[in-house]
């Protein structure tokens, strides 16, 4: 069974802030959608492979060549906040 | 039908005035299909067209895009808050693809939130509403491009399809939409929310016009490290999809499973499958039953993965580099935490929280392992179904029911997440799939889906087609919604 204390820890890990009203609701919400799959247990899979990916691949390697990018101009454009060419973050500490 | 406008704009007609007819027609529409027009730049290049006519496979052909793929200068806000305002500063690889083969852009098209959902109700700009009935949704999460596609707001539309997003609104809005092999088509610019499940396909009118622009967007592309080699991802007999087209269905099986039909399927929805199985066989196709006895797994299995995934890939948008940011700023934390719960709508928050969940410390095992073991047996299923000696296709109703009303299913999760039984299973095993319509009940489409081996688009094309030259479902036209 999910808590409410539970929903505040991942709210505080999914760093999304949830307000009382929303808690209870997903509180009720999650407990559902968990039971559904606590189905899963039903299978034995001790000795199954887990897929990570569908189709076979091995990891892509490529040369370390300088390519053309975007500018700092264009990839500043979407930034809410910035400062002297550079994006502008909250306090760190 | 994609064939007819390009043979019309190769013999003069006017790319301005087909482009500006279509603008018309969406500006006159309550269906909110679209989130975001790009007249201006629309126009322009269909005057450019005029003035002087350029080659390609799609030479002056209007085409919408769904709101998670990147257009470079149209925003592409995935229809959520947190992404309001924001102009990508670079093409998709499927939109380079479209502008080098002579398409313009219209617009982008609603979709759930972040493509999380079942029937573009999650959009933070109002659901897409179904061009058949409008008291009832167009299926999703591609909504938009699929209603656009049905109502003759768009000739062809790009959507993504996660857990069904092309098949389940094509399906819905009685049209054809491909859910392409995992690793055919370039995942680069799209948003991602579960990226080892999702792929880019088309929406259209036609199986003929869903070929062409699948001929026109899949292939290699090293900007995606899963993107299939070259030699991988076409057919040693075909380089392009649309000459398979002809091949008709005599010497294919066609295997039916029998996880597909029985409870909690319209009876009128399977009864109109059963009739394309026998249209089929007509036709010169063989068909036996099979089983995919993991099927009943696979909506938990998938909705786990899914999740597990968004909480890792949404994890970018933080009010930083693009998208909302409020107030001022306060400790690092509480910044982001507080932009995330002011820009995510509920669905999307619920998926996120859940998949944090079944990847956190003590949980991991037991959730998110155990899917990717279970999506394992689901793969095999599908490989023991299709194998050599087996069946070449499978044959199954794309949705266990047609379109829903509006406000019908939101307010409950699981209710909304079991619609999408009969398609996550494609997605789990990565093999690809087409929506065609196959009938309609009380005057709401419905869909066939055919599912083939992996790469194995051709087959799935020819069957599509076969079937479609014998039936006149896709001929049928709503009525325009003013």
């Amino acid at each position: 069974m999910i808590t409410g204390e539970d929903v505040d820890h991942i709210s505080w890990l999914a760093s999304i802030k949830v307000s009382e009203e929303e808690r209870s609701a997903f509180v009720a919400s999650f407990n559902s959608v968990l039971d559904y799959f606590h189905q899963l247990d039903e299978l034995e899979t001790e000795d199954v492979e887990p897929t990570y990916r569908v189709v076979d691949l091995t990891n892509v390697f490529r040369e370390d060549v300088v390519k053309e990018s975007i500018s700092q101009e264009e990839s500043l454009r979407n930034a809410p906040r910035t400062e002297n060419g550079y994006f502008k973050s909250p306090r760190i500490v | 039908m994609l064939r007819e406008l390009k043979e019309g704009l190769a013999a003069g007609a006017s790319a301005e005035e087909v482009v500006s007819a279509i603008f018309e027609k969406i500006k006159r529409s309550r269906l909110n299909a679209y989130n975001c027009l790009s007249e201006e730049s629309a126009l322009e290049r269909a005057k450019n067209f005029d003035k002087k006519p350029w080659g390609g496979l799609l030479a002056g052909v209007p085409i919408a895009i769904k709101s998670s793929i990147s257009t470079k200068g149209i925003e592409t806000n995935c229809s959520s808050r947190i992404l309001s305002g924001y102009i990508p500063p670079y093409d998709a690889h499927v939109i380079e693809r479209l502008k080098e083969e002579g398409a313009i852009i219209i617009g982008k098209t609603n979709m759930d939130e972040f493509a999380m959902g079942t029937s573009t109700e999650t959009s933070c700009l109002g659901p897409t509403r179904n061009p058949w009935d409008t008291d009832r949704v167009p299926g999703g999460s591609s909504g938009g491009s699929a209603a656009a596609v049905a109502a003759g707001e768009a000739p062809a539309a790009l959507g993504s399809d996660t857990g069904g997003s092309i098949r389940c609104p094509a399906s819905f809005c009685g049209i054809v939409g491909i859910k392409p092999t995992y690793g055919l088509v370039s995942r680069y610019g799209l948003v991602s929310y579960a990226n080892s499940l999702e792929q880019i396909g088309p929406l259209a009118l036609t199986v003929e016009d869903a070929a062409l622009v699948l001929d026109v967007i899949a292939g290699h592309d090293p900007r995606d490290s899963t993107s299939a080699e070259q030699d991988r991802v076409f057919l040693p007999h075909t380089e392009r999809y649309l000459p398979s087209l002809t091949n008709g269905v005599k010497g294919l099986t066609l295997g039916v499973p029998e996880e597909y039909f029985g409870e909690g399927v319209d009876p009128e929805v399977e009864k109109a499958v059963w009739d394309a199985i026998s249209k089929l066989e007509d036709l010169g196709a063989a068909w036996k039953m099979v089983s995919l006895p993991h099927t009943k797994y696979a909506l938990a299995a998938y909705y786990i993965i899914a999740m597990s995934e968004a909480s890792s890939n949404l994890a970018r948008f933080d009010g930083l580099r693009y998208g909302l940011r409020l107030g001022a700023d306060q400790d690092w934390h509480t910044t982001f935490s507080e932009i995330r719960a002011a820009g995510f709508g509920p669905e999307v928050k619920r998926r996120i929280l859940l998949g944090t969940y079944a990847l956190s410390a003590g949980y991991y095992g037991r959730y998110y392992l155990k899917a990717l073991k279970v999506r394992t047996l689901i793969k095999e299923d599908f490989e023991r179904a299709l194998s050599a000696g087996g069946a070449d296709l499978l044959v199954t109703p794309t949705m266990p029911f047609p379109a829903f009303k509006i406000g019908e299913r939101i307010e409950d999760p699981l209710s909304l997440y079991m619609a999408d039984v009969f398609t996550v299973p494609i997605n789990l095993a990565g093999v690809p799939a087409i929506s065609v319509p196959c009938g309609f009940a009380g005057g709401l489409p419905i869909g066939l889906q055919i599912i083939g081996r992996h790469f194995d688009e051709a087959s799935i094309l020819r069957a599509a087609k076969a079937y479609e030259d014998a039936t006149p479902y896709h001929e049928a036209v709503p009525k325009e919604v003013v």
